[in-house]
């Protein structure tokens, strides 16, 4: 296998609080190969942003990198001082959040913010930056690019803003895009050009996606693979398709029959029961015990560590046990 | 663009007729004016000849319409006791007011400024904690205090520099300047720190506020996520927007800095129109307490339209919606 874009070892991270450390991730490991997206989904503070916050080394205090690796390209850049991991920052790796409309800088020209980012990467010069900048823009599908470049951003639509954000995301052609709900805050129509702008760029340039997002929809349509994050733990990660249609982990189970149908008739959705534990309750033994139907004895007591489960890997005790007992499940 | 200043100066001058109204009205309720300029023993028939002489038998609207035909003009009567015009006496000290104010703007934005960034940047250090504190005595402390503690410590104690007046002066024109030569230098020390703390303290405190505020928005994220130097978002990207309050707060405080220089003057003795203004008040000098109430709003208007205008080349939002109002 060649070595992978990004790679996560056992990342843990804390935020310090009056009331003691809170573990917003706890011992995640996932690997990201070229041009591969992986989506990443979860419920709101799962730890999904914080997860691609803590790869770019903008987790602010009190929040902090306990533990774990980080590698880029076989470089490690959990550890480097902040300054030359500001030069990775933009350049290997590029960032997408989740509004457009508050991620650009009200007060600047759209040029401006392209060429500062590209000059800050690259030691073009002020007109070969522009030109990168405008090649950039028709890239993203932002017509008339050389008219449109010195608008200001509250002269563009929602979506033409999230791909000018994308294009500062670009700039310094990264090697892993990190896409912080990229979508959520969009038309429908408009996330579906997104997504597929996504794709190409995925494809046409080998990036490799992190793709953080709450949308199952986005998820199946765009990523190759799809880790299922919860509590600060990955419970399930494996190709999408698998984890769609046959999902080995109870949360992972909820999470896929909460998605409605349209060829089935189902009259209700199903629930999952209760709500995610809070970081700083978060039970002994597996944390999401007191809403899983198929609880038993050593869900609270063991933590279950990821094992690999045909092509998942997947953290439940369920599957640690003999195949006859994981069938009386599935 | 043009439009909205038109429509702005026609404000202006709906402003400026409602307080010519009040200054006018000074006249007709601040006491006689006749008896001011008169002496006690002064014959019934010629009182009413100067009376006659100032325009004062004739109807109410008239004399109203003559005052402010004169008033477009810059004339504002003859004071009653320099007898002198008003025009002239102001002319002549609104050189000292205008040098005093500049200074204590400038004093007070410099400062107000950077010690507001800094600490905004570095709120936990040691120093950030000490300008809070300098911030809250500039806060609490009256002004007339600041101004004799100054003169305390520094004419009075260690004599560094002078306790009243505007030392020497240097002529250009009409204008008298105190800014071309030392003691005239030194002499603006003091009275300029008096005047800006105050000022000084409140831009500090609101780019402080302004700081933290931006630096947790989502452009301050994506742009730390591009990489861009830390010296690029703070400076670049931080800084100019917080500059709208900051341009609000700099441009409203300048008239009142000019209003109110009135304590700071009488403190230093300096030779400046608050200090007219106040022996005005002691002598019951009408035409020079109006034409001050009239100056004083005119600098206010013409400030707030600057403000304005600095505001749109700030933020290009509000070009877009002043140009096509909602």
């Amino acid at each position: 296998m060649t070595q992978p874009v990004l790679s996560v070892r056992d990342l843990r991270v804390e935020f310090v609080t009056r009331r003691g450390i809170l573990k917003a991730i706890d011992g995640i490991s996932f690997d990201i190969g070229k041009g591969e997206v992986l989506g990443v989904v979860g419920e709101s503070g799962a730890g999904k942003s914080v997860t691609g916050s803590a790869v770019v080394g903008l987790i602010d205090p009190p929040g902090r990198i306990a533990g774990g690796e980080i590698w880029l390209s076989g470089m490690r850049i959990d550890n480097l001082p902040p300054e030359e991991m500001r030069r990775v920052r933009g350049k290997r790796i590029g960032m997408i959040f989740q509004d457009p409309l508050t991620s650009l800088n009200p007060l600047y020209r759209v040029s401006e913010q392209l060429i500062e980012t590209i000059r800050t990467h690259t030691n073009l010069s002020a007109s070969g930056a522009r030109k990168r900048a405008i090649d950039l823009l028709a890239e993203v599908g932002i017509p008339a690019p050389e008219r449109r470049i010195d608008s200001y951003p509250h002269e563009f639509s929602g979506g033409m803003r999230q791909r000018v954000v994308i294009a500062l995301a670009l700039c310094a052609e990264p090697e892993l895009i990190i896409a912080d709900e990229p979508t959520t805050a969009l038309d429908v129509s408009v996330q579906a050009q997104i997504i597929s702008l996504l794709k190409r760029l995925g494809r046409e340039h080998g990036t490799a996606i992190m793709l953080v997002t709450h949308d199952m929809g986005v998820i199946a349509e765009t990523a190759d693979r799809v880790a299922v994050m919860y509590a600060g733990r990955i419970a399930e990660i494996g190709p999408v398709r698998d984890v769609v249609q046959n999902p080995l982990h109870p949360y992972a189970k909820g999470l896929m029959g909460a998605i409605p149908s349209l060829e089935s008739d189902a009259n209700r959705l199903v629930q999952i029961p209760g709500s995610m534990p809070r970081l700083s309750a978060i039970p002994p033994g597996c944390p999401f015990n007191p809403r899983c139907p198929y609880v038993f004895d050593r869900c609270r007591v063991e933590r279950p560590e990821p094992i690999q489960h045909s092509e998942h890997r997947v953290a439940c005790h369920l599957y640690d046990q003999s195949p006859v007992r994981s069938e009386a499940v599935a | 663009m043009f439009a909205f200043i038109i429509r702005r100066a026609l404000q202006a001058i709906g402003v400026l007729l409602a307080v010519g109204i009040i200054s006018f009205a000074m006249f007709r309720f601040a006491g006689d004016p006749v008896n001011q300029i008169v002496s006690l023993d002064t014959p019934a028939a010629e009182r009413e000849q100067v009376r006659r002489s100032l325009g004062l038998d004739d109807a109410v609207p008239v004399q109203f319409a003559r005052y402010l035909g004169q008033a477009v003009r810059g004339e504002f009567g003859v004071s009653y006791q320099f007898r002198q015009p008003v025009s002239d006496l102001l002319a002549e000290r609104m050189p000292a007011t205008l040098e005093l104010a500049l200074c204590a703007t400038l004093f007070a934005t410099g400062f107000g400024v950077l010690m507001g960034v800094y600490s905004g940047l570095k709120r936990d250090s040691l120093l950030a904690k000490v300008f809070q504190t300098i911030s809250l005595i500039g806060i609490s402390l009256p002004t007339f205090l600041i101004g004799i503690l100054l003169i305390y410590l520094f004419a009075v104690t260690l004599g560094w520099l002078p306790s009243y007046g505007r030392g020497d002066t240097v002529r250009l024109g009409w204008w008298s300047t105190g800014l071309l030569t030392t003691s005239g230098l030194k002499a603006l020390i003091l009275p300029s720190i008096t005047l800006g703390l105050f000022q000084m303290t409140l831009i500090m405190r609101i780019v402080r506020a302004e700081m933290l505020e931006v630096l947790r928005t989502d452009y301050i994220k994506f742009a730390r996520a591009r990489g861009l130097t830390t010296r690029a978002i703070h400076f670049g990207h931080a800084l100019k927007n917080t500059l709208v309050p900051v341009i609000t707060i700099v441009g409203l405080q300048f008239g009142s800095v000019i209003a109110f220089a009135i304590i700071t003057e009488t403190v230093f003795q300096w030779p400046g129109m608050g200090l007219l203004f106040v022996q005005a008040v002691q002598n019951v000098d009408i035409p020079i307490m109006a034409a001050y109430l009239m100056l004083v709003a005119l600098i206010f208007v013409v400030i707030n339209l600057a403000v304005d205008i600095l505001y749109t080349i700030v933020d290009p939002r509000l070009r877009t919606s002043i140009r096509q109002p909602a």
